[in-house]
Order: structure tokens, then sequence, then C-alpha cells
């Protein structure tokens, strides 16, 4: 069985017994075997159904969709190296919003003051705003006092959208690439490049026969009876 | 609904397939016994594409890597934590205990940190220094032979230093420290901190051709598909299968109780099947409880007869006392230096490739027991809660902090890597006052009673708490560090909740006395010859070192003595 077909299963297995079962048509199942198949990162089948639930559900409306994109490109505007659609920031914050609740009346609730805000002090709903409105706004909220142990509402809400947008980003496959992390690849680690450690001032001069010699490491390790190594 | 009684007989029922359970199965099976493993999780393989996480980038889960499901992160392998629904455990007298369990074959031995490090001579001893808790009935030379040849069969990292309490073992060579690693050491000894290479159970070097080896990308905690770690699974229960051993698994079957006949032997266990929800009876000459040290505990005071009122093994009234977890503490610092990095591969194996053992002789200080230092940072794969607070080290820079646009950008770039955190992880007392027991008012799901704690911390821990913290303090300052948040200055000083460190040991101890005891030095219980105990139980006390590497060795020993009494028929 290759791996789509795995996922395939368990899939069906997980929706068998459910009451879901029988509104799946189908057409409805390989939709969702899609979508699954799209976050293929190594579910057990509890696991699976939860994100299978999750994933079917929509907690905000369109229209909150849209603010939270404006909001995300005021937050990281798009460069060439990379968009927040790109990252898709909006899909990964409507997951988090179901996956872990209490996010869900802190960013509803901060939305509406948005909106509520701009209706004040513009006349418009905050999409609507002018960028130049907009950024008057976030001016107010995105600056935490670091005087004041209980930051109001609009500050905390403002805070949580910049974590999520910012690590919903850098967690992106143009995020990482941006940031310029190089790791999750098998690996000869052979410790820190040269230059790095000039500039920090080390070296293994000292103590480098201690270490693994990355040549050697598929010779079936032996020992001498003290536990020297000797291969 | 009645009890369904399985044909198949066993020489040995397993129950439990973690680091303890994994050995006796290996050692047992490979002695010519029939076996089963009873383990309350699934079976669990990690070289298994479809559960594999190892490999896998934060943006192909929808969380991110979140740890909203799994504890230590969506990729941590480790299925449960410290709160697992359907079931629960209470406290008594608004105590504090973390209780974590990972119900999978393997058990926690899956995600766990790799770090094996034997006690010393002291440490079996430590009642001979500071009159503090028990000594153990056997000593370092008892437990020397089966350390080596656990390092042999399952592998491990290290270098020989000749330190009298960290005792060297057969090590694969150690890899080279990172930049932050560095950083650590040129500030730890410059106040005489001792530093040396980490000693992790990660194959540096092939050591068979069975298992591979680390290609470094840092994600142990994942489960090394390719057998590069020690997992209980990948290096013990599937050898023990794939040799001449008869080993039958039971997975997803929860052990309730262990059954006993008018004689007062040991039968066999009564297990719920968790998935057609049926209560099953095993039968058994010889039952080994390798549970982890609570579930062990647990299952013998639920093994409730006429002729064990208050449990199985339990006429000392002993099983769940002496209940103690490593201490822990930690400390990040943000390191100036470190900033706008040149970026490189810097995975490194699973861990910290250098650690301090303890130094300090304890005579000469205000706290009993000693701690070690662990060490962390580095350019680690981005995952969910990269980036949170983008630019909060502005504040050390005098620079303004929030804000939005792209200059964010150029903050997560800035301060990526430079941040590095110690934790300390240190030796508590044992004390008959620290304990589990059955709470009468509450089961699980599966109609078992549960456990409930009782566990403080003492002024012995508190003060190797706040020594801890100076230590970190002083250690930052000489790497030229900026401590972050507030260093804990009264109260527990940090300390973190007991459990938390998933150290859990002491709740059936071993000795030479039955009134002081719950088992023998074999981890055999005194009342009740053919059941023994294999996980951390029986420790007397935890060391200021990670469990595990003992609870194998031991494992091993007591295995080896079990077949020897099965030789001589004295079971």
């Amino acid at each position: 069985m290759d791996r789509r077909e795995s996922i395939r299963s368990l899939v069906l297995g997980s929706l068998a017994g459910s009451i879901l079962f029988e509104s799946c048509t189908d057409d409805h199942t390989e939709e969702l075997v899609d979508k699954i198949w799209e976050y293929q990162y190594g579910r057990n089948p509890q696991e699976l159904e939860v994100d299978h639930q999750l994933l079917k559900e929509q907690f905000f409306e369109s229209s909150e969709i849209q603010m939270i994109t404006t909001l995300s490109e005021l937050i990281l505007p798009p460069t060439p190296q990379g968009t927040i659609q790109q990252a898709k920031v909006p899909e990964f914050i409507e997951f988090m919003a179901k996956d872990y609740p209490p996010f869900q009346l802190t960013i509803r609730g901060g939305l509406m003051w948005l909106n509520n805000y701009c209706n004040r002090a513009y006349g418009t709903n905050f999409i609507s705003s002018t960028v130049q409105h907009q950024k008057q706004l976030l001016d107010q909220i995105a600056y935490p006092d670091p005087n004041v142990k209980q930051q109001k509402f609009e500050v905390n809400f403002f805070s949580l959208m910049r974590n999520l947008v910012v690590t919903g980003y850098f967690t992106s496959q143009v995020g990482i690439k941006e940031l310029g992390y190089v790791g999750n690849i098998p690996n000869l680690w052979d410790g820190v490049p040269d230059d790095v450690l000039e500039k920090h001032g080390f070296s293994y001069d000292d103590w480098s026969d201690k270490f693994h010699d990355p040549s050697k490491s598929s010779e079936i390790a032996e020992w001498d009876e003290d536990g020297h190594l000797i291969s | 609904m009645q009890i369904i009684e399985q044909s198949e007989q066993y020489d040995v029922i397993i129950v439990g397939s973690g680091a303890g359970g994994g050995m006796s199965t290996k050692i047992l099976s490979e002695a010519g016994l029939k076996v089963a493993v009873v383990e309350a999780g699934p079976y669990f393989d990690p070289k298994d594409p479809v559960t594999q996480t190892q490999w896998k980038w934060p943006w192909e889960s929808p969380r991110r890597g979140a740890g909203t499901r799994r504890v230590f992160g969506g990729y941590d392998m480790a299925y449960g934590g410290w709160e697992i629904e359907g079931e629960p455990y209470n406290h008594i007298d608004g105590t504090q205990f973390s209780w974590f369990r990972s119900r999978m074959l393997g058990g926690r031995t899956n995600h766990w940190g790799r770090i094996s490090l034997r006690f010393g001579p002291r440490d079996f001893k430590v009642k001979d220094r500071d009159g503090l808790g028990e000594n153990w009935p056997i000593g370092y030379q008892d437990v020397k032979p089966y350390y080596d040849q656990v390092d042999k069969l399952i592998g491990i990292f290290g270098s020989k230093e000749g330190l009298e309490n960290e005792p060297d073992g057969f090590f694969l060579p150690p890899p080279k420290p990172r930049l932050h690693e560095l950083y650590y050491k040129r500030g730890a000894e410059k106040s005489g901190v001792t530093v040396i290479p980490s000693r992790l159970s990660i194959l540096t070097k092939r050591i068979n051709n069975q298992r591979g080896v680390c290609v470094y990308c840092g994600q142990c905690a994942r489960s090394c598909n390719l057998y590069a770690d020690f997992s209980s699974g990948s290096c013990l229960i599937f050898p023990a299968q794939n040799s001449k051993g008869q080993v039958n698994l039971y997975v997803n079957s929860m052990v309730r109780e262990v059954t006993t006949d008018q004689h007062n032997k040991a039968t066999g266990v009564i297990y719920i099947n968790k998935e057609d929800r049926k209560e099953y009876a095993l039968k058994g000459k010889v039952i080994v409880l390798a549970a982890s040290a609570c579930s062990t505990a647990r299952i013998l005071l639920n093994s409730k007869s006429e002729k064990n009122p208050n449990g199985l093994g339990n006429s000392s009234g002993l099983v769940g006392h002496y209940l103690h977890d490593s201490t822990g503490s930690d400390r990040g610092a943000f390191v100036p230096e470190m900033m706008n990095r040149k970026f490189y591969n810097e995975d490194g194996v699973g861990g910290l490739h250098l650690y301090s053992p303890w130094w300090l002789d304890n005579k000469n200080l205000d706290f009993p027991r000693g701690y070690h230092i662990e060490v962390w940072g580095g350019l680690r794969m981005p995952v969910y809660g990269t980036g949170f607070n983008p630019n909060s080290l502005n504040e050390h820079l005098g620079l303004r902090v929030g804000g939005y646009g792209n200059g964010l950008r150029e903050d997560v770039k800035r301060f990526y890597g430079s941040v590095i955190g110690m934790s300390g992880r240190g030796e508590s007392v044992a004390m008959k006052d620290n304990y589990c027991e059955i709470d009468p008012t509450t089961v699980d799901e599966y109609g078992i009673p549960v456990l409930r704690f009782h566990y403080k911390w003492s002024d012995y821990e508190r003060k190797q708490a706040k020594h801890m913290h100076d230590t970190f303090e002083e250690i930052i300052n000489n790497f030229g560090g900026i401590p972050l948040g507030v260093k804990p200055s009264s109260g527990d000083f940090g300390l973190l909740p007991p459990g938390a460190i998933i150290h859990e040991v002491g709740t059936t101890r071993m000795g030479n006395d039955p009134k002081e005891s719950v088992t023998n030095q074999y981890q055999q219980l005194h009342d009740v010859d053919n059941v023994f105990i294999t996980d951390a139980g029986p420790f007397v006390s935890q060391a200021d070192k990670n469990p595990t590497w003992t609870i194998m060795a031991l494992a091993w020993r007591s295995s080896d003595y079990l077949i020897d009494q099965l030789k001589k028929q004295n079971i």
C-alpha cells in the first residue's frame, strides 16, 4: 500500500461508524482525502479524525477572512521573497482558531473592534479605510507599553495576530526559504564552519581527537576491553 | 459480561513496552521463554510512513507543529501527555504532581532526550554521605557489567573523562559542539563548571547492520526511522521478535490487576482490550511489571485479594511511597554577539552536544544533592512559535518593541539563533510522604480506579534550585549574555512542579528488609516470588542523572536473575 492509499484507508477508517459517514458521498470522501493528503504528517487514526473534523468546519466568515488577510498584509507586506497568501497564513489562522478555541473570541472580537474603531474615526469599516487610516489605527495598538502590566484588549489582540502571522509566515515554505534555514535533510555534522568559529573566537583544536570522524561512521564499532574505540 | 480467558499460556507476561519492558522482553525471550508483552497503547514502528513525523516540514501540518494535540508539539512522538482524555488522576491536599504517560509501543522511549547517564558509585550510597533517604542494597560494581552490556547493545556516544561519579563506558565518538554550546562552555568554565561532551544513545557510528547511523537532523524526539537512536521498539522489541524468541504483543490492552492463587502466587493479569472494551485474563508463570513507576504501583494497589487486602506486594505498606522526580529549573539568555548569524545546517543530534555533570561537593553547600546542566539553542528548524514576539529582544538594545511591517521580517532573521537556554536537572530527596495511592472516588474510562498524588518539594530542592539560578546567571554574564525574564528569588525558586521532568521513580523501592522495601535487589517482590518490576519503581534514589540507562541495566540484571531462578526451579 502506498502512502496515499494508507492515508485514504485511515480516513475511511476514521469515518466508519461515525455519523459523518452517512453524509459523505464518495466524491466528498475523495475531496477530504485530497485535503488531508496535503497535510500528511504522521497522524494516528484518532488524531487524523480530529484534523479531518477541523478541516471540514469553517469558523470565520468570508468577511472575517478578508479582514484577516488585510491585517496580515499590513503586518507582513508582500515582497518578492514571499506573501502571506503564498505562506497560507489566513488558512493557518482559520485552522488554529478551531484547534485552539480560546483564540476564537479574541480574534472575532478584535476584528469587530477594528471595524468599530474605523467606523467611528473614519466613517468606514476597516477594509474600506485607506491604508493611511489603517496604519494610523495600528500605530495605536502595535506597541505594547512596557510600563503597563495589563495591556488593553486591542493591544493583546494585535499581539496575538502579529504572533500568528509571523509564525505562520516563517513556518511556511517561502518563509523558511527567506529565513535561510537549511537543515531538515540528511547531513554529516562536522562542526561549526571555520569562518564562524573564527568570528566568535572559538576553535576545536584543543579537543578535536575526542570527536567523531564522519568518514568512519559506517564502520562497525569495536572497543578494547577498557572501552577504547578501536575501529 | 464475563472475563474472557485467553487460551495461550506464557512463561512470562511483561506489562509495558518502554525501556524496562523492552529490555526484559529481549533478554527473557532470547533465553527461550515464551513471552507476552501487554501494552496499553497501539503498535508503533518509527519506520511506518503513515505515522512518521521525522523530516516533515512545519507547513505539512495545518497547525504548523503547534502543541495543541501533542504537548511537546505536533511532531513529538509521544501519544499521550500529562493529561489523557478518559484517564484522569487526582491530588491530595492541593499538592502537585504532573504524570506524563505515553500510550504506544515503546512508550516514552520514542520521544525522550536520549540522555544516557550511568549512576556512579556515590549515587548508590547517598545516605552514607548526607544521612538522608536510604542506600541502595547494591553498588556500582554490581551494575557496571550491565551498563557495559547496555552500552554495546544499544549504542551511546560520549567521551572518556575519568570522573569519579560519572563512570565512563563503551562510547561511540561524540559530535562536535554547536556554536551556542561553545559559548556555554566559555561561560561555564570561567566559573569552574565542568563541561564535557554529552552522553546520548544515538549512533554516531554503526554498531550493527540492523540499525542505521545518525544523519544529524536533530529530530530524535520524533523517533528515528533509521533506528539510529534508542527507542524500545526499534532496539529491543523488534530485534527480540526477529531473533529466535517467542514474543506475542498485546497492544491497546490496559492491565488492571495481577491475579493470584490460594498460595499467593501470581497466575496472570487481567486487562481491558481498548478496542472491544472487554476484560481478558492472560495466564503466565511469571509476571514482570514495567508499566512505569506510577502505573506499576497502581496495578499492584488495584490487585487486591483476601490475602492482599492492601494490594499485591504491599505488606510493607510502601507501594507508591518514596515517589520522586528530578528537580528542574530553566533560564534563557540573549547573546548580542550571536545576532545576525550566518546560516548553516546546525541541526546536529536531537539533543545537547555538551553538558555539565555535577561538579561540586555538597558537603560544602547548604543543600544535599547535586544537579547537571543541559544547554539548548541553535539554528533549529522553525516551528509554531517561531517569530512570536519577533522583536521583544529589542528591549535589551534600547529599541522599541512591537510594530508591524517588513521590519518584522528583519527582526526574525536578526535574532534567529541568538538565545541560549540552560536547564538544571537535579536529584531530589526521596520522602515517604511523597506518594501515589488509589483514589476510591474516581475510575478511568476502563473502570479502573485511578491514582491520586501527594507530593511536596522540600527546602533541599528549593535551595538546590536557588543555586541553579545563581549559577545560570554567573555563566550567562561570563559568556556575554543578557539573562531573560526574572530570576526566581522566593517560593520554589523556579522549580518546575514534580513530575514535569518525567523521571518519576521510587514507588516500589528495593532493599534487603521487607518491612522497608517492596522488592529485593533483583527487583522481585518480597511478598510474591514470581512477580518482578523492571521499570524505575525499584529505584531507591534517582541521582542527578536521567534514569533510562539504569532502568535498562537493572532490567537486564533482574532478567538474568529470573532466568537463573527458573533454571534452578526456585520459582
